[in-house]
């Protein structure tokens, strides 16, 4: 295990090298240079000049990138000419809320995706599970942003349950202190994971329940119950937490809509709000950070997985 | 889109035209829908197969019906316009006309905010929503398909480093990486199709590098490099064609993803820049005076995106299923 582990870091450590190598790059990229977009289409020749010199970008590009990797250590993720302010102070207020929302998202899913899954397969291919499995197909192509939309207008325009308005404290506990702002978000960004999680689950027992030991546990006389939550269940659980590392991205993607569509003032809206203003360090400054954590998030559920396997638990470090 | 074309007859190994076949439900059908014989040299295809992949397909019914909402839609967006005029282009006009009108028999949808109507806006938007689904999807399809039949032949320290590269790119949130690319270099309907496939190729370029994996050591691949095929030709003619139904399945279903793609980046305000629309834009244009109650300027736009996709994802399930008879068969 601890031979899977090691393996595992070293990968996580060189997807994120990799990853600040090409958010470096992408800032390079930009027509015209940096200097272009910090100093905007009426600049001199020697604006430019005086820009490269004093932010370094007439150095060789190693240089440039050492100096990157430098600044990230010291948690410098660059500057927001448009914001006048360091990227990393403009994501160091958002990042705990968006934090918070994925996380209580993706357990709000799994709290509902899983027990969907089983229902499907105890009641397979009756009205129940065809009714599920449409759906999941409904919320899957459905784009969030409309769901999102549609529940504002019924339950804040009609109901009046919720308010429209997001949580305004800017602290990560805000969810203990203002929980209904919550729930419309969550909400959101959890039916899309749930429509994939149930899926998933519900195709995961089925082929559990096709597996030889299954057959065999039928042989010696186990009841129906004792099968499928004792032998399908336990085996399909394990692999859901590589689905939950896999799914991570998408949710990060997932929260970006859902924080634009509800005003909830995380990495995403941050993104949001920086495109349409022309701000690239701080887009790619919050595209480096939410990545990272992304990949941290993998890497701790693929840490889980190797302690609920007892495959790889106690498997030798080969 | 893929090399998936059911007009043209196949040419057999020996350079033969197959015959056409009579499905059960008498149509005639040419098997060239990229089915290969497993055992077989270059691209060719097995008669049974082909029948057989097909009868799979149509006795799916979601599938069919899958199919007959894209097709209604395709001629909707492409054909519809020369049946029922709208006036799309003179803004100026449309102000003058009313602007989030009702539904009524001049306007079968209403207008929108600008006073465009609703049923032409949707089909002029449709035809960017398609038009960037489909062709982001074949760009990231072939692209893909060649990085990971290379990586998977090349192998060694090459495959290694091109995989690396995919797992990088892979872990980047998608929407966040798209909307650093098109804020950096602005919006234009042909960015849009570049980067929309440049975030999705990474996905078939990892299930063609597995099916290399398995495909390079097969017999076939062996017998054409001892009678001197080039690589070129062992991946282009061997290899790939054989890994024919993973790239279809896969192909389909990223037509749908990059239609919601389009859709977040329409929302986002990043989509097909004015004067032209697209689904996505034009729900969030209507979404803006969502409060005001015109149900017509979000639930059309909406129910639109909703109903391709789900199209896509049946025919999509439909096709892996038919395909599978074939794995069953190897």
């Amino acid at each position: 295990m601890i031979g899977f582990l090691f393996r595992r870091i070293i990968q996580a450590i060189v997807v994120i090298l990799g990853v600040v190598l090409i958010v470096f790059l992408l800032g390079k990229l930009i027509p015209g240079g940096e200097a272009a977009a910090a100093l905007g289409p009426r600049r001199s020749p020697a604006q430019v000049a005086h820009f490269n010199l004093v932010n370094g970008l007439d150095l060789p590009l190693y240089d440039q990138f050492w100096r990157y990797i430098w600044g990230l250590f010291h948690l410098n993720l660059g500057y927001s000419f448009k914001s006048n302010e360091g990227v990393q102070e403009l994501i160091s207020q958002r990042l705990p809320k968006t934090l918070t929302l994925v996380g209580v998202s993706t357990i709000v899913a799994l709290v509902i995706a899983v027990p969907l899954g089983i229902l499907q397969v105890v009641k397979r291919y009756t009205l129940i599970d065809y009714t599920l499995t449409a759906g999941s197909f409904l919320f899957y192509a459905m784009p969030p942003f409309l769901l999102g939309f549609l529940l504002i207008l019924y339950f804040n325009f009609d109901f009046r349950l919720f308010p429209v308005s997001p949580p305004i404290n800017s602290t990560a506990t805000t969810i203990f202190t203002d929980p209904r702002a919550f729930v419309l978000p969550v909400i959101t960004l959890s039916a899309i994971t749930i429509a994939s999680f149930s899926r998933y689950m519900r195709s995961s027992m089925m082929d559990a329940l096709t597996q030889d030991y299954v057959r065999t546990a039928r042989a010696k006389g186990a009841s129906n119950n004792r099968v499928l939550y004792g032998h399908a269940l336990r085996n399909a659980l394990i692999p859901i937490l590589t689905l939950i590392g896999l799914s991570l991205p998408a949710i990060a993607s997932g929260a970006l809509i859902t924080e634009t569509v509800f005003n909830y003032p995380g990495m995403g809206l941050l993104t949001v709000t920086a495109a349409s203003n022309d701000d690239i360090p701080t887009v790619l400054g919050s595209t480096l950070v939410i990545t990272i954590f992304t990949v941290a998030g993998s890497l701790l559920a693929d840490v889980l997985y190797a302690i609920a396997d007892p495959r790889i638990r106690l498997g030798s470090s080969s | 889109m893929t090399t998936h074309d059911e007009t043209t007859p196949a040419t057999g190994p020996d350079g033969l035209l197959e015959q056409p076949l009579i499905t059960p439900t008498g149509q005639v059908v040419t098997a060239a829908d990229g089915t290969v014989a497993p055992e077989g040299g270059e691209s060719s295809s097995v008669g049974g197969m082909g029948r057989q992949i097909l009868q799979v397909f149509l006795e799916n019914r979601l599938a069919v019906v899958g199919l007959f909402v894209i097709v209604f839609f395709i001629l909707f967006c492409f054909l519809g316009p020369v049946l029922y005029h709208t006036n799309q282009t003179n803004s100026e006009a449309a102000l003058n006309a009313t602007q989030n009108g009702a539904p009524n028999s001049g306007h079968l949808l209403g207008t929108d905010a600008t006073g465009f109507d609703m049923v032409g806006r949707l089909m002029f938007g449709g035809q960017a929503s398609l038009i960037v689904g489909f062709a982001s999807a074949a760009v990231a399809t072939v692209v893909g398909v060649i990085y990971g039949a290379v990586a998977g032949y090349v192998g060694g320290w090459i495959d290694a480093v091109m995989m690396r590269i995919v797992d990088v790119l892979l872990s980047v949130p998608v929407l966040f990486l798209l909307i650093a690319l098109v804020t950096i270099y602005r919006q234009s309907e042909v960015l849009i199709i570049v980067v929309i496939a440049f975030v999705s190729w990474l996905v078939p370029a990892r299930l063609v590098r597995g099916e290399t994996l398995s495909l390079r050591v097969r017999e076939y691949v062996q017998a054409v490099r001892v009678m001197g095929g080039s690589n070129t030709r062992i991946v282009g003619r061997h290899i790939i064609p054989n890994a024919i139904g993973t790239i279809v399945v896969f192909a389909t279903f990223q037509v749908a993803d990059s239609i919601l793609l389009l859709a977040a980046l329409g929302f986002i305000g990043l989509g097909i820049p004015a004067p032209g629309t697209d689904w996505g834009t034009m729900l969030s244009d209507g979404v803006n005076s969502a409060a005001l109650g015109y149900w017509w300027e979000i639930y059309p736009a909406g129910l639109c995106i909703v109903l391709v996709v789900i199209a896509f994802n049946f025919i999509g399930d439909a096709l892996r299923d038919a395909l599978e008879v074939r794995l069953q068969r190897r």
